[in-house]
């Protein structure tokens, strides 16, 4: 019988640090036996539990994209004691990665349709994901107009720096990168929360679908935003977290209602969400 | 193969010789309560009890186990990769298992056994294992298995079932595992037509007694966010202490935890399942310091919509709850899921 806990053996290949407080790091990962690369199959908007022998296991969005091949890629917050000890790992460390896990963002059902984009802080990681499989010659096409707001609360807390830099001069991609302060006289992009970038950024919900991916406060305020562009609650798609610990549906911990997040998530739409008691 | 009778002075002999196959599991009497035991040498079997204090889920799920072990030596080849415990499970036997504790392990298979993953601990310890229902000639007060898919002398889950014909046992077997575990006994003869009667006659006295009824006809029907906002669960939860015994004996609790345990010299560890509990606040902590459930009302409240709302909606198949009565007999505070079950099924 197959052991979904047993997680893949992974060499630590590089690790970035993402923000000026130090506290996000990007972590990429190689399979030690390079046949489990391909077992390991995934789709943008599925997450993997990184197992640190010794400390235990956390859920965490994978922030690669299927289309970069011979490494994933996990940006991790420090907050507890396995992301505190992860953070002090180095490369050529040996750790375990188990999934993927959990559902993935709805691309049949955005095939032909604009796509909006809204995220916000250390969240961002499956949305960059997902952009970098859009923006892949052979997917770009069969979406329409591709938007994207994207803030944190100061320059230098944005995720990705290098790659929004390059999205922003893109012609096949409207990249709206925001922070809700700054004192940086050089600043040259948006200022203000990224609910009131998405009001003024986003003109239409004619043909789209919103995914929306950020702290609990700014999906409270983006969410009366979107449904006043009309988006309808089927094309609001967010991706949720809860406590976890087997990834499998089995534990009990994430539940929301009878739904759990993570192995019928965590990307829900908001019309589903309406439907389930509001424990997350 | 037919009904056995096996007459009480030669039961135990009989129980002895079941562990020439099975790792053989009963009932014993420790202090004021029987739990179930592997029977070994010096072991002494109790079938004079309604029922166990503890449920008999360790079976399937034990309330500690190692999942995976490691090494966490630098200068090993494998430092820091898992590696499977690859113990094998030999073939039990539990005897004497009540008829809802065995229905329970229906219920909990569910969330172990699914089309996308299997539970292989869980899976490999229910396949190795025959159960023996002992039936409930004196069900007790707290019980309402009937009203729970359940009752006194119900087969479901069972490989064989015990029918207490006061001075022997009628032994049925119900599946080709339970065959299997009557043609290993020594002793006992064909159950004859006496015997059957005796046992028929058994049955309908105690259906007869009436376990209490509980209504949950209505609960599938009801909106699901109207029972989380009912009325009543500040009053309900009120009294709770968030002690977790309800979880702790519940037969179709199953949660768990997984935690790393580590010791030095030589630098090994293990990654452990334990049984963890809704109950308690940690169970659902983020690790922001976020918590969904983090009042014990939205805990006492998931506990109840778990079992008779959102499983009930989720297989559309009964209620998560055998009925045995546990969690009312030994809840410290008198909460009674009776109560509340009814309460939800008349909002």
């Amino acid at each position: 019988m197959e052991n979904p806990y047993l997680p893949y053996p992974v060499r630590i290949d590089s690790i970035t640090t993402e923000t000026e407080d130090r506290n996000l790091k990007t972590f990429k990962f190689v399979f030690l036996n390079p046949e489990d690369e391909a077992k390991f199959a995934y789709t943008p908007g599925q997450f993997a539990e990184l197992s640190i022998a010794g400390k235990g296991e956390i859920p965490i969005g994978i922030a690669s994209s299927p289309t970069e091949k011979g490494f994933i890629a996990f940006t991790v917050n420090k907050v507890g004691k396995v992301t505190t000890h992860l953070h002090n790992m180095r490369e050529g460390d040996v750790m375990g990665v188990r999934g993927p896990l959990g559902n993935w963002y709805p691309w049949e059902q955005m095939e032909g349709k604009n796509v909006v984009i809204v995220g916000g802080g250390f969240a961002f990681t499956t949305l960059r994901s997902s952009i970098i499989y859009m923006l892949e010659p052979e997917n770009r096409s069969r979406f329409e107009n591709i938007t994207v707001v994207y803030g944190a609360r100061s320059p230098g807390m944005l995720l990705y720096k290098d790659e929004l830099m390059a999205w922003e001069k893109r012609d096949d991609l409207d990249m709206h990168i925001t922070v809700d302060a700054t004192d940086d006289p050089d600043w040259k992009y948006n200022v203000g929360f990224v609910p009131a970038i998405t009001e003024e950024k986003v003109t239409s919900a004619e043909n789209a679908v919103a995914i929306v991916c950020g702290p609990p406060i700014m999906i409270r305020f983006t969410q009366p935003v979107l449904e006043k562009l009309g988006f309808p609650p089927e094309n609001i798609i967010l991706s949720l977290e809860n406590r976890m610990k087997c990834g499998i549906g089995m534990c009990g911990r994430c539940n929301i209602g009878e739904k759990l997040v993570c192995k019928d998530g965590p990307v829900f739409s908001l019309a589903e969400l309406k439907e389930l008691p509001p424990d997350y | 193969m037919s009904a056995k009778i096996f007459s009480k002075d030669e039961w135990a002999g009989v129980l002895e010789g079941l562990k020439d196959a099975y790792e053989v599991y009963v009932p014993v009497k420790e202090g004021d309560f029987h739990n179930f035991r592997p029977l070994k040498e010096g072991t002494r079997p109790s079938f004079e009890f309604q029922n166990t204090r503890m449920s008999p889920k360790f079976l399937t799920e034990p309330q500690s186990e190692r999942m995976f072990e490691y090494t966490l030596d630098k200068n090993q080849p494998d430092a820091h990769i898992l590696k499977e415990d690859e113990k094998e499970i030999p073939p039990r036997a539990v005897v004497g298992i009540r008829p809802c504790d065995a229905f329970a392990f229906q219920l909990v298979k569910r969330n172990f056994d699914t089309p996308r993953y299997k539970d292989p601990y869980w899976l490999k310890r229910y396949e190795a294992t025959t159960f023996v229902g002992l039936g409930c000639n004196d069900p007790c007060e707290t019980c309402f298995c009937a009203s729970a898919g359940s009752g006194p002398f119900d087969r479901k889950g069972l490989d064989v079932l015990l029918y207490d014909l006061g001075d022997a046992y009628l032994a049925q077997p119900l599946t080709d595992k339970g065959e299997a575990l009557l043609e290993k006994t020594d002793g006992g003869k064909e159950a004859d037509e006496a015997s059957w009667k005796k046992a028929q006659g058994l049955t309908r006295q105690v259906a007869g007694k009436g376990s209490r009824r509980v209504s949950t006809d209505k609960l599938r029907e009801k909106d699901v966010n109207a029972l989380y906002e009912a009325p009543f669960w500040e009053d309900v939860a009120f009294s709770c202490i968030n002690c977790g015994t309800c979880t702790f004996l519940c037969p179709t609790c199953w949660c768990f935890d997984i935690q790393d345990e580590v010791q030095m010299l030589p630098m090994v560890g293990d990654r452990m399942r334990n049984w963890d509990s809704c109950m308690f606040p940690l169970f659902t902590l983020h690790g922001s310091g976020h918590n969904p459930r983090s009042s014990k009302t939205e805990r006492v409240r998931q506990r109840f919509m778990h079992k008779l709302k959102y499983y009930v909606d989720k297989y559309d198949d009964g209620i998560q709850c055998v009925g045995c009565g546990r969690c009312v007999q030994f809840c410290p505070v008198n909460i009674d899921i009776r109560e509340i079950a009814e309460k939800m099924n008349a909002l």
